[in-house]
């Protein structure tokens, strides 16, 4: 028989540990099911697993390391009985109580965990450019993560696709190595924080290409360069560089929920007073439901409140 | 670190992997990787689990720049697994240990 738990949390970014740290502290010895390695963002710890310095994670005077805090927070959950397995789940049957849940093979007919209650706090994956020699070139000049690749391009020329603050970050961070880093952003106005804007404008290394995408990813063995479009001119130009970094944007990562919880229209969960979603007892937290911050302080901020509803709507379960 | 785990550098690693009468699978690093260190303890238990049929070694890219080079690595962590000395399977970026031993059984004799 499948163990039923009172809680399961999936995903283990900001939100999902924060949930975990409430949970734990509860009693209700949540189970976090917390993904597995990867070279994207899409790997136990979350977004904050591929980035440096954070700086605005309150508490941290002098700043903290991305992979540091989430270390941080899976000890600080596990000090209060949070259980963790290392694995990503492959199907839900949020259809009726207790959730089911598989990890491994879904067609299994007995599921792997039974849940009274679910948080998911699956998170946002970065949005590839999609072009043909861009997945070819993956590892060869095309890098999912300026941190850990950033050193291959010591000397060497390199660009840096979008507008954003991770962006901005992943360009200041490749100055470290780099001769010189190019960004290219598809409008001629970013979206990033002023501080953040401010540091890449007045960065030598630094150069900004407005108004242009990224059309073909060019090179052999290795990348070479990148073919340009300019979108008001529609010129095309070719930029050479070894290195190609892509920060544009994210998407949630709902696939598994799909038919099952309402999605708003742009693919994220839905939630309402608090971080209810439209399935009694399923709670959604963090930047699977945010599009608007995204910051790890309002997605840690979202997993208490996740855990807070999640805990009170078992208590009223109880009561009935 | 387990004693599963070799370490090789650019003096050792022709040696090594040239003498080697079992596939040896090499995991370029750094210190600096965080995925690097997720999937240090998969090799581990890859290493004790393949004990006698593979051999799991790792090669530290900060300081072995040549051989890294050599093999043209552009990101860590990478993977190459050598047989009768000569690249047989390159995995790039960390993943998971069921993901791994599927891109690597054609090369792994299953433990008995």
């Amino acid at each position: 028989m499948t163990e039923v738990r009172d809680v399961v949390i999936i995903g283990s970014g900001p939100a999902g540990l924060t949930a975990a740290i409430y949970t734990s502290r509860a009693l209700l010895a949540p189970l976090v099911i917390e993904g597995e390695p990867s070279s994207t963002s899409d790997q136990p710890g979350g977004q904050l697993m591929l980035t440096t310095e954070v700086e605005n994670f309150p508490g941290f005077v002098n700043g903290i390391m991305g992979p540091e805090l989430m270390s941080t927070f899976r000890e600080q959950a596990s000090r209060f009985g949070t259980e963790y397995v290392t694995a990503k789940v492959s199907g839900v049957d949020l259809s009726s109580r207790p959730f089911s849940l598989w990890v491994g093979d879904p067609d299994t007919p007995e599921p792997t965990y039974h849940a009274r209650s679910l948080i998911i706090a699956t998170g946002a994956r970065s949005l590839m450019l999609n072009l043909p020699d861009e997945e070819r070139l993956l590892g060869y000049g095309v890098s999912t993560c300026a941190t850990c690749d950033g050193f291959f391009f010591r000397d060497r020329d390199v660009a840096v696709i979008g507008g954003g603050d991770s962006a901005l970050e992943e360009a200041l961070f490749l100055t470290r190595f780099a001769r010189s880093v190019t960004i290219v952003h598809r409008r001629d106005t970013l979206r990033a924080s002023k501080v953040m804007q401010h540091r890449a404008h007045n960065h030598p290394a630094i150069t900004f290409r407005w108004n242009s995408v990224v059309e073909e990813v060019l090179g052999d063995n290795t990348v070479s360069g990148v073919t340009l479009r300019d979108t008001i001119t529609d010129a095309r130009s070719v930029l050479d560089i070894s290195g190609l970094f892509v920060a544009i944007g994210h998407e949630p990562n709902t696939a598994l929920f799909k038919g099952q919880i309402e999605l708003e229209e742009n693919g994220y969960i839905r939630t309402f007073d608090g971080s209810r979603t439209s399935v009694d007892g399923v709670f959604a937290c963090g930047d699977v439901q945010d599009h608007e911050y995204r910051q790890a302080i309002t997605a840690a901020g979202s997993g208490c409140m996740a855990a807070i509803d999640a805990e009170r709507w078992l208590e009223e379960q109880a009561d009935d | 670190m387990s004693d599963a785990i070799k370490t090789l550098s650019d003096a050792s690693f022709d040696e090594h992997v040239k003498a080697s009468e079992v596939p040896v699978l090499v995991d370029f690093w750094a210190e600096w990787c965080g995925p690097c260190k997720m999937i240090a303890p998969i090799l581990e238990e890859i290493a004790s689990e393949h004990a006698g049929t593979l051999e799991v070694a790792k090669l530290n890219i900060d300081d072995n720049l040549d051989i890294t080079r050599r093999f043209d690595v552009m990101s860590i962590p990478t993977l190459i697994l050598f047989k009768d000395g000569e690249p047989a399977v390159r995995i790039v970026g960390a993943k998971g240990k069921g993901q791994l031993i599927q891109e690597l059984s054609a090369h792994l004799t299953p433990p008995a």
